[in-house]
């Protein structure tokens, strides 16, 4: 039997897809241990990701966490908190969020940066206070760049949540290491085929997150007639005069 | 009113921004702070609303020192416009516009009409109302920047470079609309440019800094351009500042004399003999009304289509200006004066608009 058809057995096999062992509660405690570190390095690397970012103070020190924490083997990470504080989901959170963090403070800090210095001043001196910049001009414009952080931070985080198996936690990586354990190999490749699938769906759900809240202003996702009447693009096609930036143009023009 | 008393800004890496500075922006007047790059011009401006604190001296507003107002309340009765605009992309243009109104609470409602009030007001389409900044033109965007200041009706406006990210076309039409704007509206603006023409173009006073932040000269523009304070000044206004000043000087004294006319329609005779030794014959209607110049050289066909444009007249009301910009056109080099019914009064010649200059600048200076 070829490996792919072993997967197929594994994942057409219904004993596998029920129980407290089956598929499904695996995928649950997956997702389980994602979304609390996730949350948990979000709570985290946001607020400060935020402040360093708006005041510009600590930039040095955000960047160099940021790097510090990536080289550093989540692996290892994972034996050093088991060896503090003993077996259990801590331990395994302890690791995941200490993955979790780099991206989102760095992505959040270089959002934040990122938005134009005189977006900025024009905001202060129309009379915003510091928190109404931050949570309504520089956060909104900063978004993408934090979606994009939450997004590779979570892909990081559900890959590396099968290590909770090695620590006799449940999750898809259960498949994974009983499969290596008892040489069953299609068990092994279910293991790993699942957790790719659920880094594609958590991947899917932010993408459409970052199509709700994200304003088309900042996102360029604008209506195609409309972009296509922009003083500043007119549209290549000849016999169209582009229209002088002067005159406003009218509701109903033809395109 | 702003007044600057002796006021100074050193920045934390030791530069001095701005040094001394004393003047006062009067009420419901324009006046432009004007400099090379780096001589100070945003920092005074910044100082005004506190986005800047100032080092030593005092800023007072309405006779207020603002060390001793709350900075954010300041903010928001004092517009601010910057360059390239500084809009909120996430924001609509409507939203952008009514941004202070939103901060003081107003209801939507209002908000709302006040913004679209505006739009109209600076010369947008209410159409553009729900586009987002990236959609609308670097003008355009311009005006967005211009209504959103003027949302809450504040008395006083900042404007640093407000008109210079966009094409000199663009931004003549902006200034122009921009003093209309000023004449319905009599805030009190300060106008910060490093574009000398537009400075003694929009400026009721112009304050001239020079680089480590003093004051070179405070004055009208037609004062700056007939007695700079100093060399730095007048290199500043540069050498076609006899031209600029020309816009200073009233027409009403150019020596305008009489010259051959001709009325539509005369016989060859009639412009053999007012012609005399002149090659152009003035020809003007029934009402004395100047239509245009006819060149004679010995032939006396007076046919229409040999009529030259007339180019621009000028009354004495106008500037010196006009009458030089009537007198290049024109193809005899003289300009055509005409009172204030469009009737023939007589004309000037370029030389004598020079003449005229020259003595005119020795009683001023
Ligand atoms: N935050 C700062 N820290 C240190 N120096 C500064 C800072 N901001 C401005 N400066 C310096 O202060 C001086 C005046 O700057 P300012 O921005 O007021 O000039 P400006 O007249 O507006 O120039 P420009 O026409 O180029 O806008 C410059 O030498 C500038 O480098
Ligand atoms: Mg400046």
């Amino acid at each position: 039997m070829t490996l792919f058809n072993e997967l197929v057995a594994f994942l057409s096999e219904s004993a596998n897809w029920s129980g407290s062992r089956g598929i499904p509660v695996r995928i649950g405690e997956h997702v389980l241990y994602t979304v609390v570190a996730l949350a948990a390095a979000f709570a985290v690397a946001f607020p400060i990701g935020l402040l360093i970012g708006h005041t510009g103070r600590g930039a040095f020190l955000a960047i160099n966490i940021g790097n510090a924490a990536r080289a550093v083997p989540t692996f290892g990470v994972l034996i050093l908190v088991v060896l503090l504080a003993g077996l259990g989901f801590l331990p395994v959170l302890v690791a995941l969020v200490i993955l979790g963090i780099p991206p989102i403070l760095t992505s959040t800090y270089a959002g934040i940066r990122g938005v134009e210095g005189s977006t900025v001043i024009a905001a202060r001196s129309m009379g915003m206070t510091e928190r109404n910049m931050l949570l309504k001009v520089e956060l909104p414009i900063a978004l993408p760049t934090v979606i994009a952080g939450l997004r590779s931070a979570t892909l990081q985080i559900v890959s590396t949540a099968t290590i909770a198996a090695y620590v006799a936690l449940g999750g898809l990586g259960r498949f994974v290491i009983d499969g290596q354990q008892q040489r069953d190999y299609g068990k092994m490749a279910a293991g790993a085929v699942l957790v790719a699938a659920l880094a594609i769906a958590f991947d899917l759900l932010w993408g459409l997150v970052d199509r709700v809240v994200v304003s088309p202003g900042v996102s360029g996702r604008l209506p195609r007639t409309r972009r296509a009447r922009d003083a500043d693009s007119p549209p290549p096609t000849t016999g169209t005069t582009p229209t002088d930036p002067l005159t406003p143009e009218p509701a109903g023009r033809p395109t | 009113m702003i007044e600057f008393e002796s006021v100074t800004k050193r920045y934390d890496d030791g530069t001095v921004a701005v040094d001394g500075l004393s003047l006062v922006a009067a009420n419901g007047e324009i006046t432009v702070l004007v400099g090379p790059s780096g001589c100070g011009k945003t920092t005074s401006l910044r100082m005004i609303n506190r986005t800047i604190d100032v080092t030593s001296g005092t800023i007072s507003v309405d006779g207020q020192d603002i060390a001793s107002t709350d900075a954010v309340t300041l903010r928001r009765n004092i517009g601010y416009v910057i360059q390239h605009a500084g809009l909120f992309p996430h924001r609509t243009i409507v939203d952008n516009i009514a941004t202070v109104p939103h901060l003081l609470g107003w209801d939507k409602k209002r908000s709302k009409g006040v913004a679209l009030e505006l739009m109209e007001r600076v010369g947008l389409s209410t159409a553009l109302a729900t586009r987002y900044p990236a959609q609308l033109s670097g003008g355009q965007q311009q005006r967005v920047g211009v209504a959103r200041a003027l949302a809450a009706d504040p008395p006083m406006l900042l404007m640093d470079e407000p008109f210079s990210a966009v094409d000199p076309v663009v931004r003549e039409s902006l200034q122009d609309e921009f003093l209309r704007l000023q004449q319905e509206l009599g805030k009190t603006i300060v106008f910060v440019t490093h574009d000398i023409d537009e400075a003694i173009k929009l400026g009721d006073q112009v304050a001239v800094m020079q680089v480590g932040g003093t004051l070179a000269q405070f004055a009208p523009p037609a004062e700056l351009l007939s007695k700079p304070a100093n060399d730095f000044v007048a290199g500043f206004i540069g050498r076609d500042r006899g031209y600029r000043g020309l816009s200073f000087v009233g027409a009403e004294g150019l020596p305008v004399h009489e010259r051959s006319t001709v009325a539509v329609g005369a016989s060859e005779d009639d412009v053999r003999q007012a012609t005399g030794d002149d090659d152009h014959v003035l020809v003007l209607d029934t009402e004395r009304h100047p239509v245009g110049w006819l060149p004679v050289n010995g032939q006396a066909d007076i046919s229409p289509e040999r009529l030259l444009a007339l180019g621009t007249t000028f009354t004495p009301a106008q500037t010196l200006r006009a009458a030089l910009d009537g007198a290049l056109a024109s193809p005899t080099g003289e300009a055509v004066c005409v009172d204030g019914d469009g009737r023939f009064v007589g004309v000037v010649s370029h030389g004598e608009i020079a003449e005229h200059l020259q003595t005119a600048g020795r009683q001023a200076g």
